[in-house]
């Protein structure tokens, strides 16, 4: 188990001491991490761990009992969760969240368009506002997604909903991106689109992502932490983490992947 | 001697008892399965009517119709939720509220037709009349009826949530319906029987009402007012709030009437709207 | 893929929305027929157009945005009450006074959205309850302002552009009333194509992912109530002034329940569905203005069971998927 490489690269989200319990649960318990600029991180851990719950603190969907949180350098501890978006910390959700009676261009013109501020809008079209459709149709292109924008999102495929699931997470220019099992349910012939989309995200932006295929995470992660029962277990490097005994018991030994 | 503002406080705690039998199915359904019935009045209108055309037409003892009134509320809501609300229990609140109004509306139309519109003229048990001296006040024996029935129903109530493994089942479920789910609990059918006991309840409510407050079909949405915001003001699936609510309005209700017949419905409605600005789930409700 | 969107681009796809189909505009065409006719039933049409421009203001808020609120004859009442006091008190002049009727509701709806925008489904519905009924009885004990039980009297209307008076064959009522309706669904209409628009079906379609695209939801619901308050006003504005009168029953619960109904037979948030049922709801009531109210809500009542059960959107929404059943899509 080593700590995170001492880098000189700034940090653009941290965290200190946060820990949250629901009633005489704990779901986190004084958690440290440091994501550096460009990172990809992995959390995993077994079923429970607090993962997702790790996130909704970040995102601030969940108030943490003690702890703060940082975005670059701005405590964001106490902001809400809108306002940590338009700072640059976007995530996506486990399970689709999206608005399945809009199309995906809607969607992300939406998402675009409140970026932008410039949603309170309204005495003007959606549609004379080009430079904000063409950035839209721009992130949707680029995951694949163009061709069958116009369909109503509970049409789409699952493969193509997760991908909307991250296309509206970029439409807000995040500069740290956190991805909940962004291939979870995807059927193996689809999910493949959805680990090209990974790969080909900005090497600006800061990746954490949450994943229980171990294949996916030692193909995409520089380093990884283990979340179990809502405290840190370990982290380090994929090749440690494979190594670490430890980690085998907690988790790895006991799950097959395919 | 008792001064006379304690037999108005007596009343309003009578009062607040019978308020409280009406809601008290509502808020633990309401509570459970957030599923919003506006018909839960109508439940009590049919009781009320049961126990009026029994006394009336078949001569029964007074007394003797509340185990029926209970009943045949109880069973009508088994076969409502069946039939209807059973599909609605993910849809919105809007689709909740429009079927369920629409199921009173219906309601409220058969007991004119059966029923007319007038108030159903009703004698009470000769057990019942009169009243009792207490300290120079005279307290009606049917209050005293009604406070000592509602009394029963909270103690086994209370009793039935926790010491019964359907009690249990039920607070799980309200605390926790997924993590209630996980463990095995049928949360479906704990909220059919649920459903039909504070139906039953309703029902029971409803005939013991028609003494107190008379019975025609405008009952079912008259009381719905009273009963949502007993249920809201006292908090969604707590029985401890629904009783302290019921109280808190029964006693303003009839003490407003002797006291300031002026501010009327007023101060409920503002009292209301208050208390939910600052607990939206109500004094004592979760989440 | 449907060949048009071969040669479609993003953005015309957009424009394409905002378009304007052939049925709309056959739709208000129609909207002229009474004069022709049923020029005996003005002023019942007057009423039509009234209550069809108060159902639009509730579609903006519960179609669109996904508030369902139970009380929202105040502002209609509100509207109503400004405008009726205004005239009562010298100044009889119409525009203006829709224009102050609106500005009044506009402003307690402003007031009241900070309230709305904080709370969700049951405790939600019982504020708008009971923030109805507090107007209810607000208008009802302040009788020395608007006369109580016995309405508002008094309020004489000066002839609308200095030229057409509100008389009693109601043809001034009934223009009057159409193109306050028409002038406002166009607004509404444009509000519906506008970002805001889109952010409010996004927060209908879907309330938490609306902060994860950074989207301030309460902001918009705040201007979404605001300008649905002002177009109830509006609404009730006109009521006052075709009648010249107001009664309290502009203000009641039972304005608020029916104009729910009909929204949601003709179908929400679809623009026309509070136009359509206004129209079916309100010559029913007329038809069957015989038989007691109680039977007529029987009917009502299975309505709403059928609706909620077989046709979720409405008329409407029914006729739609029909229609594109029926095309083969």
């Amino acid at each position: 188990m080593s700590p995170p490489a001492q880098s000189k690269a700034p940090i653009a989200l941290g965290t200190r001491g946060l820990s949250k319990a629901f009633g005489s649960l704990p779901v986190a318990r004084d958690i440290a991490i440091n994501l550096p600029v460009g990172a990809r991180y992995a959390l995993i851990g077994p079923n429970g761990a607090g993962k997702t719950t790790l996130i909704n603190l970040m995102t601030g969907m969940l108030t943490p009992n003690a702890g703060q949180i940082f975005l670059g350098d701005e405590d964001i501890t106490t902001l809400g969760p809108q306002e940590r978006v338009r700072r640059g910390l976007a995530r996506t959700f486990q399970i689709n969240t999206l608005f399945a009676g809009l199309n995906a261009l809607e969607a992300v013109t939406l998402a675009v368009t409140e970026r932008r501020g410039r949603a309170g809008r309204f005495w003007r079209g959606v549609g004379s506002d080009s430079e904000t459709i063409d950035e839209a149709y721009d992130i949707l292109r680029k995951l694949k997604l163009g061709d069958s924008c116009y369909q109503v999102t509970r049409e789409l495929p699952y493969g193509r909903q997760r991908l909307l699931e991250i296309a509206l997470a970029l439409a807000t220019r995040p500069k740290v991106l956190l991805l909940d099992e962004p291939a979870a349910g995807v059927p193996p012939e689809e999910s493949g689109e959805v680990f090209e989309a990974v790969a080909g995200l900005s090497d600006d932006l800061t990746l954490l992502f949450i994943e229980h295929d171990m294949h996916v995470v030692f193909r995409f992660a520089s380093h990884i932490i283990v979340l179990v029962g809502g405290a840190i277990f370990t982290e380090g490097t994929p090749a440690e983490i494979a190594a670490d005994p430890g980690v085998r018991e907690v988790y790895l030994g006991k799950r097959k992947h395919g | 001697m008792l001064p006379p503002v304690f037999g108005v406080l007596f009343d309003g705690i009578a009062y607040g008892m019978l308020l409280f039998v009406l809601s008290v199915g509502l808020s633990v359904t309401l509570g459970l399965m957030n599923f919003v019935n506006l018909a839960h009045c109508a439940f009590a209108m049919l009781g009320g009517y049961v126990s009026i055309t029994l006394v009336n037409d078949f001569h029964w003892p007074f007394l003797a119709t509340l185990p029926l009134a209970f009943l045949s509320a109880a069973i009508v809501s088994v076969v409502l939720e069946r039939t209807l609300y059973r599909r609605l229990y993910r849809s919105s609140d809007l689709d909740q509220v429009l079927l369920t109004i629409g199921l009173a509306f219906i309601s409220v139309a058969i007991a004119a037709y059966i029923f007319g519109t007038i108030q159903q003229p009703v004698e009470t048990p000769a057990l019942l009349r009169g009243a009792v001296d207490f300290l120079g006040l005279g307290l009606g024996k049917y209050r005293l009826f009604l406070v000592g029935t509602a009394l029963v129903v909270t103690i086994l109530l209370v009793a039935g949530l926790e010491y019964t493994r359907f009690g249990a089942q039920v607070r799980a479920a309200v605390d926790n319906q997924r993590m209630a789910r996980g463990l095995g609990i049928d949360v479906d059918r704990t909220f059919a029987a649920t459903f039909a006991l504070g139906s039953g309840l309703a029902g029971l409510g409803g005939a013991l009402a028609i003494e107190i407050v008379g019975l025609d079909p405008n009952f079912a949405f008259t009381y719905l007012v009273y009963v949502l915001i007993i249920v809201s003001v006292g908090g969604l699936g707590s029985i401890a709030g629904s009783f302290a609510a019921a109280m808190l309005i029964g006693v303003s209700d009839v003490a407003g009437k002797y006291y300031a017949p002026e501010l009327g419905a007023f101060l409920i409605y503002l009292v209301m709207v208050a208390v939910l600005m600052w607990r939206p789930a109500g004094l004592f409700g979760r989440r | 893929m449907p060949s048009s969107a071969a040669t479609m681009t993003p953005q015309g796809w957009l424009r394409t929305q905002s378009r304007w189909h052939p049925l709309e505009i056959a739709f208000w065409l129609a909207t002229l027929l009474p004069f022709v006719l049923f020029p005996d039933y003005l002023s019942l049409a007057s009423q039509i157009a009234i209550t069809a421009l108060f159902a639009l203001s509730l579609d903006i808020i519960l179609g669109y945005a996904g508030i369902v609120s139970l009380g929202h004859a105040a502002f209609f009442g509100i509207g109503a009450y400004s405008a009726g006091l205004l005239a009562k008190f010298g100044w009889g002049e119409p525009l203006t006074g829709l224009a102050f009727a609106a500005a009044v509701a506009g402003l307690v709806g402003l007031a009241i959205s900070f309230v709305i925008a904080r709370f969700r489904h049951f405790t939600l519905i019982m504020i708008t309850l009971g923030l109805g009924l507090l107007a209810f009885e607000a208008a009802n004990r302040a009788h020395w302002l608007t006369g109580g039980s016995d309405g508002l009297q008094g309020v004489s209307m000066w002839p609308v552009l200095g030229l057409f008076k509100f008389d009693l064959y109601g043809y001034t009522a009934y223009t009057y009333s159409l193109v306050v309706l028409f002038v406002v669904f166009l607004g509404a209409r444009r509000l519906i194509n506008s970002p805001l628009g889109l952010a409010l079906r996004g927060i209908r379609e879907n309330w938490v992912r609306m902060p994860a695209i950074g989207a301030d939801s309460q902001a918009h619901i705040r201007k979404a109530y605001t300008i649905a308050a002002a177009m109830a006003g509006l609404a009730g504005a006109v009521l006052a002034q075709t009648t010249e009168s107001v009664s309290l029953e502009s203000i009641s619960f039972q304005r608020s329940a029916d104009v729910l109904v009909m929204l949601v037979l003709g179908g929400a948030g679809r623009l026309y569905g509070g136009l359509i049922g206004a129209i079916i709801f309100m010559v029913a009531r007329d038809q069957f203005s015989g038989i007691a109210p109680q039977y007529w809500y029987f009917w009502i009542g299975v309505l709403l069971v059928t609706v909620v059960m077989v046709l979720p959107n409405g008329i409407i929404g029914g006729l739609s998927h029909f229609y594109a059943r029926w095309r083969g899509k």
